[in-house]
């Protein structure tokens, strides 16, 4: 009985999220009425990361804050900017933390780096097989 | 050769090991910081977040004097262990302002009469948008801005007894 108790109040235990009673914000999940717009907004969301789950991105999430991010992104594109423009304006205050599209630069040069090396390794070994096979 | 490449496996998986264990003592520090330390705040104007009160624009960071903004909400747990400090702070004479995030105005008053009031002009910020033009990517949090309107300090979470030292030698050095 007390561990059906136990298990009891685990099932009927919240988070403790801190949530708003706010409405979300307008554009959070209502779609642009220009079809080219919107198809920019959600590939760009789909490649922005939440600051409050930090492993999903703002498309997928649930989180008030990342509502908020995608009523910016579709504010900011329907008002003409480029997607690019938007992801930089985010990058400046969040850094490339926030992009799910690292940069080329030297600190991820291992990034880009490591599939072609391992592509180039996979190759040698197959190849050793082979010929060994052969011979 | 060969016989090193035997324990080629054995060491990858010993990498992997340390790794695992290195990282799950000092977990990765997961706060994500403002990159606008040291540049101007951003332009914005915001509604007052309470009737009668004076709202919160940028333009009221260039007014020579250092001034502290505390992004909070009434609907925020943690905002509520930050308040006695953030009077204890006013009581230190730092110049505080808030950016209220996603709330109503009878929501803030209720908040600000209940847990004490430090603020001398408080935003309304439904959209969270001036939270995410300061880089702030939650609440609370504080920033230190000085006499010219350049962000100088950024404190996450909850201020704390322990922060006060910290956050009184920004405010002087921001003066």
């Amino acid at each position: 009985m007390k561990r059906f108790a136990l298990a009891l109040t685990m099932v009927l235990a919240v988070p403790a999220f801190a949530d708003s009673d706010l409405p979300a914000a307008r554009w959070a999940n209502q779609q642009l009425p220009d079809a080219r717009q919107e198809a920019q907004a959600k590939a760009l969301m789909e490649e922005l990361r939440c600051l409050v789950c930090q492993g999903q991105s703002i498309a997928d999430s649930d989180a008030e804050l990342a509502g908020d991010m995608r009523a910016l992104v579709r504010q900011r594109i329907a008002a003409g900017e480029r997607p690019e423009q938007v992801r930089s304006w985010l990058v400046e205050r969040y850094g490339n933390w926030v992009s799910y599209r690292p940069p080329v630069e030297p600190v991820t040069w291992p990034l880009w780096l490591a599939p072609i090396l391992l592509l180039l390794a996979g190759a040698w070994l197959l190849r050793k097989r082979l010929v060994r096979r052969r011979g | 050769m060969s016989r090193l490449l035997r324990f080629l496996p054995l060491l990858v998986l010993a990498t992997f090991v340390v790794a695992v264990a290195w990282r799950l003592s000092r977990p990765a520090d997961e706060e994500i910081r403002s990159q606008l330390i040291g540049q101007p705040v951003p332009a914005f104007a915001l509604a007052p977040a309470l009737p009668g009160r004076p709202s919160l624009a940028s333009s009221d960071l260039t007014s020579g004097q250092p001034r502290m903004i505390n992004v909070f909400a009434s609907w925020c747990v943690p905002c509520i262990a930050e308040a006695p400090l953030l009077m204890e702070l006013k009581r230190q004479g730092v110049a505080i302002d808030a950016v209220a995030v996603r709330d109503r105005p009878e929501d803030v008053a209720a908040f600000l009469s209940r847990h004490g009031d430090p603020f001398d002009r408080i935003g309304a910020d439904p959209e969270s948008k001036v939270q995410l033009a300061l880089g702030s990517s939650g609440v609370p949090e504080s920033f230190i801005v000085d006499g010219r309107g350049i962000i100088r300090y950024q404190h996450m979470g909850p201020i704390e007894p322990d922060d006060l030292p910290v956050i009184m030698r920004e405010w002087e050095a921001a003066k």
